[in-house]
Order: C-alpha cells, then structure tokens, then sequence
C-alpha cells in the first residue's frame, strides 16, 4: 500500500490546524467513500486526520432549525424522533440511501463530502476530467446510463449520487464550516458545484475548510415525499430521485421545495416548477405542468436519455405520494 | 428406525461449522511465513508487450519476487505444447506469462510476491509495460456485422423434419431476444494457497469445483507425479460453474510459490472476479415459431449468436432446449459464435439451456398468446412423450405433473389472462411462466467406505461442497441404506488423498457420488451378512445360512426379517469377527444411458408487480416446481432450487455486463455497479418437488437440480411483466427504463 500518516484530532480546531501543516492530507471520518477511493488508487493522501473523535455527532432542535453535526451518523438520523417526525423528508432520504451497513458508518459531512459513482472516475486507466484533469471525459461518448441531464459540461457529465443532499437542498439547509479563517455558513444550495470547466472541484469549500454540520429551518412542509427510483430495492444509486415538500393548506399550495437526485453535479433544485406551484390547488395536472416546467434545458447524452421520461413522472408521482392524492 | 426415515430431511452436517466460521474456505489457510501474490494486469486490450519496467517493484519493501513473461520459470506444460505458429487462434489458449501477447483488457502481465499483501498491492501497481496496440473489438454486434464465426463441428446446423416449416403455419411469431454478459459473482472470491515442500511435492488449497481435473492440469503443467500433488478444498463459498478451470491467477500463484520457496496466498480481487474467471456469455437469439390455429407446435426455428474470447472456443447448447422440450416435428436452428477480444467466457449456472430458454420460453409465451390460448394449456397441448431429438423414451419424466403443481400453488386458473388486466393499487399485477430443462446423468465415482468397531461409518471422496450440501445428502443416504443414524456417519471429503471424487457441477454430483455410497453401503450390508451368516442366532427351521436379504439394517443393528428380536449390533459383528473394521473401497461405473433419455425439469411460475408509471418491478410470489426424480434431501435440495431463483430474479431484473467496447474495459466490474438481487429483491420462494423416482438414473432415483431451478426462469418474469403491462420486453435486465 502506499504510506500514509494517521492522526487523530480531538477538536476542530485542531483538525484544522493538522490539515494546515500538510495540505495533501485529507480528513476521515465513516471512511465509506474514501476507503474504496484509496483501494482503488484514485486518492492518496499523504495524512489521515481522523476526526471521529470531535464532539460533532449531535441531532438538536434550536432557535435556527434542527442543527445535525458533520458526525452524525447516517442511520442514526433517520431514525432519530425529532427528525422523523418533524423532517420527514429528511428521514426518508436516509433510509433511501445505500445499504444498512453503509448508513451505519457513514457521517452526515462524509455523505456531502462523498465523490461521483462515475465508472470512469473510479478506473485509472480510463480517462476522467475530474479525476485528473485534462484527460478528457469517459462517460461523454461512454457508458453514460447514471449521468447527468441537467447542468453538466463538455468536461463532466457526472452526477452527486447522495440521498440526504437532495433532501437536504429541498429543506434550505446551511452549511456551516469551519478552517484556517474561521468559521462561515454556506447555503446547501451552493455548497456543492455544477462542473463547468473545473469538474475536479465538488464544491465551495475552500482548502483548509472542513464541514461541522447543517442547520435546517424550522419545518413548515406538511406533505412531505422522497422517492427514488433505482434499479434494485436497496443498495443501488437513484436513476432519478425527486425531494418533494410542499406546505398545503386547504388545497392550495403555499411553498413548495423541490430537488432531484441522479440528474446532476449537484442536488438538482426545481425552481421554476416551485414557482409555479405556489398558489395552486394540489392537483395531478398542476402537478403535471410544474414537471413539464423543471424538465425544460434538460438533456440527454444517449444511455440516459430515458431520464428525460422517467424525471417527470417521477416528480409528478414524489408530489402526488407527498399529497395523498395517489 | 428411529424416525429418520419419516423425516424429509437431515439438517446439514457442516452448518454448525459454517455459522461458526470454522468451515476453512481456500483463502483462510495460514502457515508460517507466508508469502502474498497480487498480479498486474494489462490496461490495453490487444497487441504485444514490448518492454516492461519491473525494477521499482522489485525494490519496493517486502517484495521477494516478480514473474512476468521475461523470466518465467520454464515449465514442462509449457514446453511441450502442440507447434503454437500452426493453430488457429482460437486454438492456442491462453497461458499466464507463456509469451508477450495481450488478449483482453486486464489480463495478468505479472505477479509480485510481497512479504504482506499490501505490499503486494503497493508493488504491482509499480509494474509499467509498453504495448504495441492493435485494433481490437470487444462488440457482439458489431462482430455479427463485419465478424467472422467460428466454423467447426460445433456450429453445424442442426434440421428436424422441415426446416423454417413455422413459416406456413396459421399462427406465427418471430421476435429477437437479447442478454448481457452475466457474471457468478459468488460471495467467495477466488483464491489459492499454495505449499511446496520440496520442488516436486506441493500442497494446495485451491478453489475448485473439480479436484482430480485441478490435480491434472498441475500435474501437466510442472512436470509432476499425481502423488506429489495435494489439493484441498474443503468448501466453497458459491461458484457457479466458475471454478472448474485452472485459472491463470493460479497457475501464477503455483509459479510464485514455487519460486520463493515460501507459502503463497493469493486471491483475486472482485474486480479481477469479472474477467479472469469467466462468465455467461452475451446473446442474441432469433425465434421463429408457428403452430396451427388449434395450438400444435408446427416450426421452431432458433438462431443463437454469442461470444467467445479469440483463443478459447467456448461453446454450450443453447438451442438444445429447443429441440427437445416440445413435441414439435420440425425445428431447425443454428449457433453462431464470434471470437472477442475479451477474457474467456465459461459454464456458469444452467449452462446454455438457461440462455436458450430464456428466449424459447418468452417466444412460448408469444405464441401462446397469439394462438389465444393459456400459455400452460399452450404447452400442455405439444408435450413431448418422448425425446424426438434423440428417438428414445425418457428414463422419467413428470413435467406434467409439474405444471399442474405449480398452477394450483399459485392459483393460475384465477388469473386473467388478458394483459394490464390485473391491478392492485398503483401497480399492474402480472402472472407467467416459464418451463425449465436440464440434462440429467451419472458418471464414474469411487468412495472408500471404513465401518469401524464402534459401529460407526466414515465415508470418503475427494468430491467438494460449494453450497448444495453434498455431505449431508450422503451422509443421508448411507444413514438410509445402511441402518445407521446420522451422527455415527461422517463423510470425510475435498482432499486428493481421499478416493477420487466426481466433480461438483453439470447437476450430477449427488446421482454420481450417490450412486457409489448407495453401493457402498450395499457391499458392507453384504460383507456383514457374511459375518453373520454361521451365527446360530439367525439360523431357523427353514434358514440355516441367513443371506443379506433375509436380514434388516437398522439402527446399527442387523435382524431377522421374520423375527427382529434376533439382532446384533454392527460393533458386535466386528468385534466378534475379530476384526479392526470393515474397509471397502466403490469403484461405481457411469450409467451410459443407451436406451433412454434423462432430464429436469421446472416450472416457474412468477407474480410480478409493476408500478403503473415509474416502471419499478416487484417480484412479489416464486412458485417453482420441479421434477428432479426422487428428492434425497428436502432441505438441501429446496435451498438449491431457491438459491437458484434468486439468481434468476438477478438474470432477469437487474444483472449486466457492460464492457466500454472503446476501450475493452469493464465498466461495471463491482458490486456496486453490477447489481445482483438483495434480499428486499426477493420474496418467499416456494418450492415443490414432484418427488417421484427415475428408475433408470441411479439406484436412488435422483435426477439433478442445481441447475435446472435457474433455467427458464428469465422468461417467466419477462411473460408476468407482459402480462402485467401488455409490455413485450425482449432484452433483459429488464430495468424501470425499459418500461416507462
């Protein structure tokens, strides 16, 4: 194996510091990810900072929203009362995402932080911008039946494969982050990145930086759906995933949030969609327009060009499941 | 005696090892200073090695030795084969570091052996080589276009009665059907340790399904005396039919080994498992069927194209089924094969009749429903009464009696036949079937037999167990013909130095094996009788010599028929004949099978559920019923048959192979990417056996089943989803995309 040095940080702060002192290191936390990373060879970094042990881990209702620490472990979330019954979406999401052993070690900041499932990024002997930039991308003429149909590049077609982020995005979640010039918020919405011509950054943070948790406001949805659509029953990533919230009353819509998983370089926010449905009745064809609304600038590259379908229905189905009307 | 036969079935005898993790698998085996092997593969898929760069791996920590074709040791295998420059290609196999040639992406183009297995890994990734590329193709379809098939003896067309005669029948159907690579993927991964103790004697620990042909092929390959070729496999953690070669990762790891002089682990990775230890090959099958306007099969016509790699010709029937499941006067089909520029594909569970009834069964089905007829009715109405390919009557054959089981199961008459006819909130309900076939046989086995002065039985073979519990259907079968409970038997197995077992694969380990352990038993019935025969005690007013006939096994104990008060324990005889134990050794023949022809069969029946608008599918019931003769084991056997469809659920809802034809590589080499069914795929599986002797076969009346519960399995989903939705789907993996 390649050498690499391990540490254990005790608080953030120095986390932070140890990062500082060797900036091809890398923090590890359920190490899910970036074990097979490692394995794999895609990754080396030259220091392990082992951030387990940083007092990151809690699941609390405050003045802001529900804080969730960068530590918390995934299954533990979702299955944790407060976010069950008042972050629904949030919980189902969870559950919705890889497998049972998987969700026991993983970290809230770990699913955020987690790469691409491109197989061209996974195999060195294939080329991937974002892997190694300038080698062109794999999967543009490739294999392309999980990537992207919204927002991607002529250098990056591939797509954020997490659950909780999508959830996350459709909650107006913040991100807060600590590093070497302190502590700021990021909203989740731009907390990860669209590729343009820099595909091998994910994200906002910045060198150094390391997640502590996110906040999400206090809760006004109350119809509330994730659905994900994959090719097996567990332990597979979305084709597509729709996060649909939407606050109803009577039957007219007062918010609604909406974002897809497995269509982008970042959970895929359905805005104009949202715009329409605010004010509408709860309807299967108000559901119908605002689908045909997000699915506009989308494209296919071949494999995937079933997305473009299957998207749609799936949003209309998320708000249908969300409202009871199915 | 003793309940036992009452009892449907033994629990296994190797569970308590295997839930204890005691049960030794080949990876599992330590011995002191050992050595690790990782191997470093091509990343081009076609040309020449023109120059390697070994030496920063070979001064990496901890590395010992690297083997590539640049100074691998001269092995007598290797010397004397047939002149290489006159063999076509397909011919001249592939022979780890036997020359510089490239054939697949990913082929091993060096071993490194490393004092742990990190550095072992850490140190082939060190291993550079230039290649002179030439142009490859990796694409069945494009082969199919622009290719060239293999010709031979192998791919003669094959006509019965009149061929394409489905053409001028009244009702017709012609439909493509295609399927992915598949891979076994068994949890196990492949591997081997492997001792020399001197440069002619090793002992190895080897995942094989075939220990005598695994000795063989070493013994060929280093020049060695069968003798001095020790293999043990005690268990397998799954192969379906991918561990019957000698792969090259071993033959390296045997090299390796031997170089050092050390003790050598080596195991593959679950990359690796994709293209170094075979697969089902891709395929694309035409059917072309008729039948008259009151539902007689009229014409068959099946063309099957498929792949092979470019220095195997791998080939298995895949249109055998077609030919001999119906009762159909006029089939006629043909076999193509293209060489690929790909690893070498192998038998892998249902070799070819699972692929060739995937699409016989689905163009059933399509028939069926052309004609208006209830697809079971369909098939009743051309059952085959005896086998036309072969003009001989089955030994047994209770397909019928398996359609009728099944259909009650799963209640079919209650279905509507017509298609999206059925629903169940937001999700279409469908109901199909698909009939299953598969040969059945017997070879050659010995078993050593020691009856010891306890009374107790050990039984021995050099046979080994991947799953279906070939130790506990001996174990029950001796218990049953000898008299003696399980617990006093043990079957000693996966060891050369046992007698030469069959091996385990082709459904015919328990009719082959069995064969020899039923006469076994009977010879020590015999042998005992002999010791008895002066004893007073057995002796009447009409019987003054007992016979074995006259005589009753049970419990350890032999007595008179006509009065079972007259007994005496197996332990007494012995010990009364002054004797250390009974020692016998069956040498039980094959059963050639002159005069009659021996199958398998299954019937699946399968409820689906398929979301009306996000096309997801559920199998929501497995009925399968089976015709495998007489069941020796209730348990082991219905484990068979559901482990067998779990595979099927994978084959028909989510498992692919996908090769980016570009660059030759896979894409999806891991199990994350290639999706095989977990547990929230699969629903109860209900398993029926018909149960019924074959009085041919073997003394036991067993038929196989290991394969035959995968075969046609694929179609009966496709049929449910088709009549679920009205959605005729033709290509599996038959993922939501495909039905939205």
């Amino acid at each position: 194996m390649i050498n690499f040095e391990y540490i254990r940080a005790s608080s953030v702060k120095a986390a932070v510091e140890a990062l500082a002192k060797n900036p091809t290191g890398g923090f590890i936390a359920g190490g899910t990810n970036l074990i097979d990373l490692m394995k794999r060879g895609v990754t080396a970094p030259t220091r392990l900072i082992d951030i387990n042990n940083l007092p990151l881990k809690q699941v609390e209702e405050t003045s802001a929203g529900l804080h969730i620490g960068a530590l918390a472990i995934n299954s533990e979330v979702s299955a944790n009362d407060l976010v069950k019954n008042n972050y629904p979406l949030l919980s189902m999401a969870f559950a919705a995402g890889a497998s049972a052993q998987l969700r026991n070690m993983a970290t809230v900041g770990g699913n955020m932080m987690q790469k691409t499932r491109c197989s061209y990024f996974y195999d060195t002997a294939m080329p991937c911008n974002k892997r190694q930039p300038g080698s062109g991308c794999g999967a543009l003429q490739g294999h392309n039946r999980m990537h992207a149909i919204f927002g991607a590049s002529d250098k990056c077609i591939a797509v954020h494969p997490s659950d909780m982020c999508v959830a996350l995005a459709a909650l107006n979640a913040t991100v807060t982050v600590s590093g070497p010039k302190g502590e700021r918020k990021i909203l989740f919405t731009d907390f990860h990145r669209l590729p343009g011509d820099k595909p091998e950054l994910d994200n906002t943070l910045q060198k150094g930086e390391i997640i502590t948790g996110v906040i999400i406001p206090k809760n006004t949805f109350n119809k509330n759906h994730y659905l994900k659509i994959r090719d097996r029953a567990s332990y597979a990533f979305a084709l597509i995933s729709v996060a649909a919230a939407l606050e109803v009353s009577g039957d007219t819509i007062k918010k609604a949030s909406l974002a897809m998983g497995g269509v982008a370089h970042k959970p895929w926010r359905l805005t104009e969609a949202e715009k329409f449905l605010v004010g509408k009745t709860a309807t299967k064809e108000n559901f119908s327009k605002a689908a045909d609304l997000a699915i506009k600038g989308a494209k296919g590259y071949g494999h995937n060009n079933f997305k473009l379908k299957m998207a749609p229905i799936a949003i209309v189905e998320a708000l249908m499941i969300a409202t009871g009307i199915a | 005696m003793d309940k036992i036969k009452d009892q449907p079935f033994i629990d296994r005898v190797d569970g308590v090892q295997k839930v204890t993790g005691t049960a030794k698998y080949s990876a599992e085996y330590d011995f002191p200073g050992m050595v690790y092997g990782v191997l470093a593969t091509s990343n081009v898929t076609k040309g020449t090695i023109t120059a390697m760069d070994t030496k920063p791996a070979e001064n990496a920590p901890g590395v010992l030795a690297v083997i590539t074709h640049l100074n691998c040791p001269e092995l007598p295998g290797y010397k004397n084969l047939p002149d290489q420059s006159k063999l076509a290609d397909i011919k001249k196999g592939y022979r780890v570091f036997y020359d510089n040639i490239v054939r697949f992406n990913g082929q091993p183009i060096a071993i490194v052996v490393a004092d742990t297995f990190e550095r072992a890994t850490y140190a082939a990734s060190l291993i550079k080589a230039a290649y002179a590329k030439e142009t490859f193709n990796t694409d069945i379809d494009v082969a199919e276009k622009s290719g060239k098939a293999l010709e031979g003896n192998n791919f003669k067309e094959y006509v019965r009665g009149e061929a394409n005669a489905w053409k001028n029948a009244a009702v017709k159907i012609e439909a493509e059907y295609k399927m992915p690579i598949e891979v076994h993927n068994p949890m196990e991964i492949h591997a081997i340790t492997v001792n020399w103790e001197s440069d002619t004697k090793l002992t190895m620990y080897e995942k094989t399904q075939a220990l005598s042909s695994t000795q063989q092929s070493v013994m060929r390959a280093f020049g060695l005396k069968q003798e001095n070729i020790r293999i043990i496999t005690q268990f397998i953690g799954g192969a379906f039919g991918s561990a019957f070669n000698t792969w090259p990762h071993s033959m390296a790891a045997l090299m390796a080994g031997k170089k050092v002089g050390k003790p050598l682990k080596l195991m593959i990775t679950r990359n690796q498992m994709f293209n170094l230890v075979g697969y089902r090959p891709q395929a694309i099958q035409k059917m072309s069927m008729g039948a008259s306007a009151d539902g007689k099969l009229v014409g068959i016509t099946h063309d099957a194209t498929a792949m092979t790699a470019s220095y195997n010709e791998f080939t298995e029937g895949i249109v055998n089924a077609s030919r001999s499941l119906y009762n159909c006067p006029n089939v006629n089909t043909t076999y193509k094969v293209y060489p690929l520029d790909l690893s070498q594909p192998t038998w892998m569970r249902g070799p070819g009749e699972t692929t060739g009834a995937f699409a016989l069964e689905s163009a059933m089905d399509e028939l069926a429903y052309a004609a208006k007829i209830d697809p079971i009715e369909f098939r009743l109405l051309n059952y085959a009464e005896t086998d036309l390919e072969d003009k001989k009557p089955y030994s047994s054959k209770f397909l019928k009696e398996c359609y009728q089981l099944g259909a009650d199961k799963i209640k079919w008459s209650a279905r509507n036949p017509e298609p999206r006819s059925m629903k169940e909130g937001d999700w279409l309900i469908g109901y199909g079937t698909g009939s299953g076939i598969f040969s059945a046989w017997r070879g050659a086995a010995k078993v050593g037999a020691r009856l010891l002065p306890d009374g107790s039985l050990i039984l021995a073979s050099g046979v080994t167990d991947m799953g279906p519990g070939t130790a506990t259907a001996m174990t029950q079968l001796a218990s049953e013909t000898l008299g003696l409970h399980p617990r006093d038997i043990k079957f000693e197995m996966g060891d050369t130095n046992l007698p030469p077992g069959p091996m385990q694969g082709g459904s015919g380990t328990t009719s082959t094996l069995g064969t020899a352990v039923h006469n076994v038993c009977q010879s020590i019935k015999k042998k005992l009788a002999d010791l008895v025969k002066d004893n007073p005690m057995f002796h009447t007013e009409i019987v003054h010599e007992v016979k074995v006939d006259d005589l009753l096994f049970e419990n350890g104990f032999m007595m008179l028929k006509t009065d079972k008060s007259k007994k005496i324990s197996y332990a007494d005889v012995i010990k009364n004949a002054g004797l250390k134990e009974i020692e016998l050794q069956e040498d039980s023949p094959g059963n050639p099978m002159a005069n009659h022809s021996a199958f398998s069969y299954a019937v699946h029946f399968v409820k689906v559920m398929v979301h009306s608008r996000t096309g997801v599918v559920k199998i929501a019931r497995c009925v399968s019923a089976v015709d495998a003769g007489k069941i020796v084991n209730q348990k082991t056997a219905e484990s068979q048959i559901v482990g067998a469809v779990v595979g099927g659920i994978g084959m028909s809802l989510m498992e692919e192979g996908i090769i980016d034809h570009r660059y030759g590589r896979w894409v999806n080499n891991n199990f994350a990417d290639y999706h095989v069914a977990v547990n929230a795929d699969v629903p109860e599986i209900e398993v029926l056996f018909v149960n019924k002797p074959d009085p041919v076969l073997n003394p036991m009346g067993s038929k196989g089943m290991g394969e035959v519960g995968i075969v046609g399995f694929a179609a009966a989903v496709c049929n449910a989803i088709f009549h679920a939705t009205g959605k005729r789907i033709r290509e599996i993996p038959v993922t939501p995309d495909k039905l939205i």
